[in-house]
């Protein structure tokens, strides 16, 4: 029904996001991809010349380079595991009958809020601490010995603090995917009788597989960019040193740009394969 | 319709829900607990969990020896005016794609997303040079910027989907009756927008508050907001734990109070309308 007026209005309004995220992919993206076939050192020499596909080559051929991919996909593994398979549980948890559920849902979302800083810290030298920490206290109390979390048992820790932070967006997600299931169809099939394994295997589970398949791809999305939780725990050592962290580390901390921006290209490829699936799920919705 | 439990069932429930629900709470709550103890009775061995002498004194101290308030004062500032700018910036681009849509609406609905999913490492650099040759390292308006473009995605489509669920009728009957397009826009679509900007507001705020990549990255003494605030506390000296519990504090408490009325539109916000 729109007029040819109404159109160009349209059009005018667009305008400003458009040309800002324009500008925001471009610009970067093109500089990011003008480092990386130069061998460029700001702090020694500075711009050396074109090197070709060199910066590639290098960076996944350096010792460093496999270590991050196992660190990243380990965590990422790892917490999509515990996040999905107790987010499932805790849904279905907080979709029961229950007296309080409101104050429960709060208590159970609450750590999404916390800023990443905040929590790596808190989770580090307040729980993880081998002397002073609440689990180094808990350990002694049952006679073990505690652990050197951060050092022994680092990648663990990690996907601890990571899981903690976003246990809460996917019991989120899925509790509103199981709110919106039948549950006229629940009921008949408890009142045929059906035990609750089989209605989770053959009613829950189905409905939800939807919404796991969003919050894998969402969260695969920011987990493969983490950065705080790194930055603030470990530093990169003992064996957590991730892609983007690894990135970090040869762009601002040994000033080697074009090496770091050759990285930064695989980061954003790497990206975009997740990206195309969720992008695939989320345009079908956009067609209803 | 609800369905007909037993007490029984219900209490059981009831009991293992809260014990999970407080059992995710708790590091939150120890944190909190532990700022208002002494640095001793924080290390105390076994724990000390209520009865302690409550003490204000961390509060004081945090303040006076890093100037919390300035930090605050850049967390709110980013995280405000990053927030309105992109809604500046946003309510029209999610309107016209609303109530004007064209063949080419969803193709750019779809490429807007696809800018969010670039990884931030992967143009560090670009950015963080683009910053010094504009004097916008460490300036709480380059921050302002970068956080408006990360989030401008989440905040048309946000809106987007509000939009969409006012009726276009009320539109075409408007025109018929001779309403202009400012007219249209101030009269009928403003009050019907106003709880979904209220929510992209709040989300948007949450998520530039918690911002811990470009923050961190680009800031230094002057435009640190309160994630920088705190990771000046990952090398500590001494005893700090309730110093630690005390800053920690300061920097959740507000978002969190703002995040517990924000629930729904966490889900809508951060799933781009894939689970309703």
């Amino acid at each position: 029904m729109a007029t040819q007026h109404s159109r160009s209005a349209a059009r005018l309004m667009m305008a400003p996001a458009v040309i800002l995220l324009l500008g925001w992919m471009l610009v970067p993206l093109s500089m990011t991809l003008y480092f990386s076939f130069k061998k460029y050192l700001p702090m020694r020499g500075g711009d050396l010349g074109w090197v070709g596909f060199d910066n590639y080559t290098r960076f996944v051929t350096s010792s460093s380079f496999w270590p991050s991919i196992s660190a990243t996909l380990t965590i990422l593994g790892g917490v999509l595991a515990i996040t999905v398979v107790l987010g499932v549980l805790l849904a279905i948890l907080l979709d029961q009958p229950m007296w309080g559920q409101g104050v429960v849902r709060i208590l159970v979302i609450a750590p999404f809020f916390v800023m990443p800083t905040v929590s790596a810290l808190v989770w580090k030298n307040m729980f993880m601490d081998p002397n002073y920490g609440l689990l180094a206290y808990l350990w002694r109390f049952f006679g073990a010995e505690p652990v050197q979390w951060m050092s022994q048992a680092s990648l663990p820790s990690i996907i601890m603090i990571v899981s903690w932070q976003w246990l809460p967006f996917s019991t989120l997600i899925l509790l509103t995917a199981i709110q919106s299931l039948d549950s006229e169809q629940l009921e008949a099939s408890e009142m045929d009788g059906a035990p609750i394994l089989k209605r989770f295997w053959y009613i829950i589970l189905p409905h939800l597989s939807r919404a796991i398949t969003v919050v894998i791809l969402i969260q695969t999305i920011f987990l493969l960019s983490i950065f705080a939780e790194i930055f603030v725990t470990t530093g990169g050592a003992f064996g957590t040193k991730t892609l983007s962290y690894l990135i970090f580390q040869r762009v601002l901390e040994s000033q080697n740009v074009g090496l770091g921006s050759a990285g930064g290209v695989y980061a954003i490829i790497l990206a975009n394969i997740v990206a195309i699936f969720l992008m695939r799920i989320v345009g079908k919705n956009l067609d209803n | 319709m609800a369905r007909a439990v037993s007490n029984r069932r219900r209490a059981i429930n009831t009991a293992l829900a809260w014990a999970v629900g407080l059992l995710i709470f708790f590091p939150i709550l120890w944190t909190i607990l532990t700022s208002f103890k002494t640095e001793g009775q924080a290390i105390a061995d076994p724990p000390v969990f209520l009865f302690f002498d409550w003490t204000l004194e961390n509060y004081a101290i945090v303040q006076e020896r890093s100037n919390y308030m300035r930090f605050l004062m850049n967390s709110i500032i980013i995280a405000g005016g990053s927030t309105l700018l992109g809604i500046i910036v946003g309510v029209p681009a999610a309107w016209s794609m609303a109530f004007v849509p064209s063949r080419r609406t969803k193709d750019i609905l779809m490429w807007m997303l696809s800018t969010k999913m670039l990884p931030a490492v992967g143009v560090l650099y670009p950015i963080y040079l683009l910053f010094i040759q504009l004097g916008l390292l460490d300036s709480r308006l380059g921050l302002v910027i970068v956080l408006m473009l990360i989030n401008l995605p989440i905040i048309i489509w946000m809106l987007y989907t509000y939009f969409k669920e006012i009726p276009g009728e009320i539109l075409e009957a408007a025109r018929m009756d001779g309403a202009s397009l400012g007219k249209e826009i101030l009269y009928i679509l403003t009050p019907m927008a106003i709880p979904g900007i209220a929510s992209t507001i709040l989300l948007n705020i949450i998520l530039a508050w918690n911002e811990a990549f470009w923050t961190l990255n680009l800031t230094a003494a002057k435009a640190g907001p309160l994630t920088a605030f705190i990771a000046s506390y990952s090398s500590p000296e001494g005893l700090f734990y309730a110093k630690l519990s005390a800053a920690s504090t300061m920097a959740i408490a507000p978002i969190l109070i703002l995040g517990w009325f924000s629930q729904k539109q966490l889900v809508r916000g951060l799933t781009f309308g894939a689970v309703k």
